[in-house]
Order: structure tokens, then sequence, then C-alpha cells
């Protein structure tokens, strides 16, 4: 059985591993962060879908000077995230809410920005980037750039008005804009079909006059080679697709969620479809990577993630009368005055 | 190719006076040709002009790039300017009638307000449009949508009520590095009392200033828009017939509340009236009573009163608006009644 490798190098297939691999050892180690205390919120994993955001995102242009393209991710989408330049000690940063983290405790988990490295933090309420991206992509369109934008949500933000309103204005305009749907099959505990009544989200494309295509997310290189291929539709001044990523959230909505409401025997079967184990199976079976190297990545990557947690656990939290700070660029925040030394309402 | 400058915008220039409305189209043409990073979205702004005609010839003297028309869709196209303000550029977007801005709060509070705190850096985005009763508008047409915002963190809101403070405190607006929702009522539009000869220079007007519109020294009126106009009606009524002297002070910008202007002028009256187009539970006089009391309680010779519109949908018919909306003689009698208190 003949497979390809649509044109990717060695070191490209094996650098592909190592995003898959930091994406869940990451995941792992916050998982045992939030064991011990450390984590200040919800954790999210990504179990089951690493292989969406990754392929995806290796498929656009990544720089680290503003120049390049621009990535809106999602809770499960971190692998994208990290190959666009996230460092990894600001996720762990950002998961245990530091005063070292980009949004210096104020924001939680993904949800953080670098413009230079082309990414933009997501709001909780998904559908919005879709209107904050067609945005950023239409400044890429007035000023002649040859950028583009990618915005993954779920098949839940979907359903907002605001994904309407984002995707249509950003069609009419011919944005430069790629949507990836990340179909998990759930929105928390709501399935698709009571999301939507269609059998593929493709199916919202033609209402809006776009092209659309769905591809299995658990095959890294697949969505490689389909988000590779939409963008350039889409950068070639097509303007607006979108990319439906077939999978499924084999974790709850977050941690906190044990998800009883799905039928265990069906999270057994997309066991057998984790995207790691099948890329990894591929990479040996077509000799191209050997056995050795894939371990030296495993426990380069976990290294990486052990380190970076640790340095992470050990740094300050903000100072509380932070939380006054940079509400506006200008104007100064009061502070309340029964927390100054000699309280006195006129202080206010 | 340098295009001409449509000759209605150029009464500034030829010293002729300009109404509110001509003040504002002035203040976005000055900016979009002194900065390429600013551009306009809307609906309707475009061949139509927009629906007061504010934006009248911009499309064809900044092309479609610069003066983009869009759907029917306050939230997504509010949505995309503030992705555009991410990547430098400076989006005026404009609401048809502020009433429709409603679609739009859910990214205007939870992400555009929230966006310089949550690290993404400066967000200069306006939002403009028409607001107030008086015309008949109905329920959809004629609403003051300031308290709707007031309460987030991270938003300006600027309502002028002359020619000169709407050229200026657009510009400034537009300068600004935070979100501004920049309220223009449609009553002072074309207002002919309004009309005046602005400088011909490039002015500001500083966001989170109010003016003192009139000194006095026995009741203090604070107000801004429409109510600035009807409060100087009655300050003069009351001069003339009562010889009470009233001093009033318009807001300009809501948020931030200039109230330092506002505790000034309490220590020297010891009374205070509040007076708002708006509506009235949950309206700005309640914070300003509030702040008040915190800062200048002991000067108070009196109870700190308002003036507001009933709790109620903005009505149609004419009869009922007029009951609805403040009048100059609900200032006047509310003046009257503090100034003998």
């Amino acid at each position: 059985m003949s497979d390809t490798t649509y044109g990717l190098g060695r070191a490209e297939l094996h650098e592909l591993y190592r995003a898959l691999c930091l994406t869940r050892a990451a995941e792992e180690r916050l998982e045992l962060l939030q064991k011990q205390g450390h984590v200040t919120g919800g954790l999210y994993r990504s179990l089951g879908q690493e292989a969406g955001a990754v392929g995806a995102a290796y498929a656009l242009r990544r720089r680290d000077d503003g120049s390049g393209d621009m990535l809106c991710h999602t809770i499960r989408a971190a692998g994208a995230l990290f190959l666009f330049g996230g460092e990894l000690i600001d996720f762990f940063r950002q998961y245990m809410a530091k005063g070292t983290s980009p949004t210096r405790g104020r924001e939680a988990n993904v949800h953080w920005y670098d413009f230079d490295r082309g990414f933009v933090g997501p709001v909780s309420p998904l559908g919005t980037m879709i209107e904050i991206m067609a945005g950023m992509t239409l400044s890429f369109r007035l000023r002649d750039e040859e950028r583009i934008g990618i915005v993954f949500y779920g098949d839940g933000a979907s359903s907002t008005g605001a994904w309407h309103e984002g995707l249509n204005f950003a069609a009419v305009q011919r944005c430069p804009m790629l949507l990836m749907v990340e179909n998990n099959q759930w929105a928390f505990s709501t399935p698709t079909h009571k999301n939507t009544r269609v059998s593929s989200f493709t199916e919202k494309g033609p209402g809006y006059g776009i092209g659309a295509e769905s591809v299995d997310g658990t095959d890294v290189l697949a969505v490689f080679d389909t988000v590779r291929r939409a963008a350039s539709l889409v950068r070639s001044g097509e303007g607006t697709r979108m990319v439906e990523l077939k999978y499924f959230r084999r974790k709850g909505h977050a941690q906190h969620d044990p998800q009883d409401y799905v039928d265990p025997e069906v999270i057994r079967l997309w066991e057998k479809k984790d995207p790691l184990h099948l890329y990894r199976a591929r990479l040996l079976s077509n000799d191209w990577a050997s056995e050795d190297e894939l371990v030296t990545i495993e426990k380069e990557t976990f290294e990486l993630c052990r380190v970076a947690a640790e340095t992470a656990i050990a740094e300050p939290y903000p100072d509380g009368s932070d939380a006054v700070l940079d509400v506006y660029t200008d104007v100064q925040t009061p502070r309340p005055w029964t927390r100054a030394e000699n309280p006195d309402p006129s202080l206010a | 190719m340098d295009r001409e400058i449509p000759e209605h915008l150029l009464k500034t220039r030829r010293g002729e006076p300009v109404t509110m409305l001509e003040a504002i189209s002035e203040a976005l043409f000055e900016e979009m040709v002194r900065d390429d990073s600013v551009f306009l979205m809307g609906e309707d702004i475009g061949i139509y002009g927009g629906a007061f005609k504010v934006t009248r010839d911009f499309l064809a003297h900044f092309g479609e790039n610069r003066v983009i028309d869009t759907p029917i869709a306050e939230g997504g196209f509010t949505g995309a300017a503030a992705g555009a303000a991410h990547m430098g550029l400076r989006p005026v977007v404009e609401i048809q009638f502020m009433d429709f801005i409603s679609p739009a709060y859910d990214v205007i509070t939870n992400y555009i307000a929230t966006s310089n705190y949550r690290g993404s850096g400066p967000m200069p985005l306006v939002i403009r449009g028409p607001v107030g009763g008086g015309n008949r508008g109905g329920p959809f047409h004629s609403q003051n949508v300031e308290m709707a915002f007031f309460h987030t963190p991270g938003l300006k809101i600027v309502y002028p009520s002359t020619a000169r403070d709407a050229k200026g405190l657009l510009k400034a607006s537009i300068r600004d590095d935070n979100p501004v929702i920049f309220e223009e009522h449609k009553g002072l539009y074309r207002a002919p009392g309004l009309r005046e000869v602005l400088p011909d220079e490039d002015y500001i007007v500083p966001l989170g200033e109010a003016r003192t519109v009139r000194e006095g020294k026995d009741l203090t009126i604070v107000t801004y828009g429409a109510m600035v106009h009807k409060s100087v009606e009655a300050a003069e009524t009351l001069e003339s017939e009562d010889g009470v002297s009233v001093e009033i002070i318009d807001l300009r910008t809501l948020l931030p509340l200039d109230e330092d202007s506002i505790v000034e002028s309490v220590k020297k009256t010891n009374k205070l009236l509040v007076v708002h187009e708006d509506t009235r539970t949950g309206g700005i006089a309640g914070e300003i009573a509030i702040r008040v009391s915190e800062k200048a309680f002991e000067w108070l010779d009196g109870p700190i009163l308002r003036v507001t519109a009933i709790d109620a949908p903005v009505p149609y018919s004419g009869s009922l608006e007029d009951y609805f909306l403040p009048q100059t003689d609900d200032v006047l009698k509310a003046a009257r009644y503090l100034a003998a208190y």
C-alpha cells in the first residue's frame, strides 16, 4: 500500500509528530498540575483533536515579525498556538494565573495575544471570533497584504448570531479568512444534532456563497493537505472558505465534566482513532522515522513540559491591586477607598 | 491624484456657519484626509451617504475601501471593525440609528471593552450614530443608549450638544486608543439655532472634560446632549423671572465622568439638579447623585433632584412623546422647586 507525504520531507514529518506530542504532553502535564492544585480555573483537553490543530497550523505562513498569517485558536487547538510561536511556559503561566503570564493573570488558558507571531486570543463566546477575524482579514485585503486568517471554533459556536454575521460579512467582503469548524460532536453536553439539522457543517457553506470541505480530523497529513489547498485558494483572492474537522471529543467539556452522557462504547471506538498513535504507526510503517527518533521526540517534549511547568510553578501571582491597571490605555481606574490605610469615602 | 473636496464640506474653510451634522461630517472627512488608517463602515453610508447624509460624497472621494457599505448586521460589522483596529486601522462605525446597536452589545461589552485589559493593546474604534427623541421616530428610532454601556469598564461614551464640541470631540474620539461610543442627538443635527462658525484649524475637544455652559451661584444643573439647550432656556427664564442664578454643566463625555467639575460646581451652588433625556431608572443621575454624596455631602443645601424621560419605551404619537420626554417647563419647575428649598 503506497502512502503519501504530501511533499513533506523527513524533518517536516518529524516536526509534525513533535507538535502532536508537545500538545498532548502539555495537556497531560496540566492534568498533573491540576491535581496538585496549581491550575486556577477549568482545564480543557484536546484529546483526540490534536491533529486538526497541528495539521492546519503547519500549512500556514508562520512568522514572528507581524507579516505572517493570523491564527485564532481555541482551547482545543493549543497545538496550533504552539506552532505559531505561543510559548509553552506561557501556556502553563496562563493556566496557573501567574503574574508573569502574557495577560498578567487577567485571562485564562489559551486566551492570549501576540500579533507579531500572529495569533489573537479568543474570548469564551467563540462565535464572536468569526467577526473579529473577519475584520483582521479585511485589513489584509484593504492593505493588499498576502496574509490570511484562520479561525477555529466549535460546532456549538456555529449556532450563534455572531458566527452568521461575521461569516456573512467576510464572505461579502471576500475577506481572506479560513474557518475551521471543530466538529467534535459535542458542545458541552449538547450533541451536534441538537445544534443543527445539517449532517455536515460544510452544508452551511453554500448558504454564504463560500467553498467548504470536510477532512478526517484525526489524520494530521490529510488535515495539512486540505488546509494547505484551502489556504492557497483563500490567499489567491477567492476569499472566505470553510474546513470541517471531523473527529470526537474524548474528554468532557472540561475536567470537571465526566461526560457520563456519552456512550462509553463510542469513546472506546474513538480511542482506536487516536491521532498520535495513528501517525506514529504510519511514520514507522513507511519508514519515515525510526523508533529511536520517535522516542527521542517523545522524551524531549515530555521534558520540555516538565521543565516549563516547574519554572512556572515557582513564579509569583499578580499583586491584587494590579486589577485596576490597563482598563484603558490612559484613564486610571480608582482604587477602592475601603482599601486605603485611612478609609475616607471622599477618596473613592 | 488629488480629488476635489466636496463643496458642502468646505463651509468652515470659507468661514461659514455649520450645523452639528455638518460639523460631524467635517470631522470625519478631515480625519480621513489626515490619517490613512481611518476608514468608515456602516449601513447605507456609501452611495446613499448615510441615513442622515453624514457621509454624503465620501464614497466618491475616498473609494469603497475606506467607505464600506455593510450587510445589516451591527454585531458583525462592529466586531469586524474591532478586528481591523487590532491590525492598526482606526475604524469609525456608523450605527444607522443607535437603537440598532443592541445586536452589537455582545461584541462591544465582552470583546471590545475588555480587549486592552486582556492584553491586545489599543482598541481605537469609534461607534457613532444618531440618538434621541422628539422626532416622532417611535420606539426604534429614538432611544438614548448611553446607560446600556455606561456600566461597562473599558468604554468611553461621548455625547456632544454643540457643533463645535461635536467636531472636536469626534476628532478626539478617532484619535483615542480606546473604544468610544459617540452619540449624536438627531434633533440637534440640523437645529438652526446651533449653527456656528467653527475655528478653521485642526482642533480637538479632549474627552473626559465637562464644559461650564453658564455660570451661576444658586444651583447647578448637570446635563448633556439636547437637554443642555432646554436647561439653558429654563435657566434664562429663572434668571429673568425669579432672579435665580443657575450654573449649567454640559458633561460632553459621560464615561469617564468629569466628577471634579460636578463636585466643584456643587460646592459653589450647594444644590444639584440632573437633567437627562434618557429614561429615569438607572439613568446617569443616579451615578452623579452618589458621587456628589461621596464627595460633597456637607456642601448640599437641598436634595439632589432629577428631570428625565419617564420609564417607558419611546412612544410614537406626538402627544405621547412630548409627555414622555423632559420638557423645558419640567426643568423650570424642578429648578424653581430646588431654588426655593
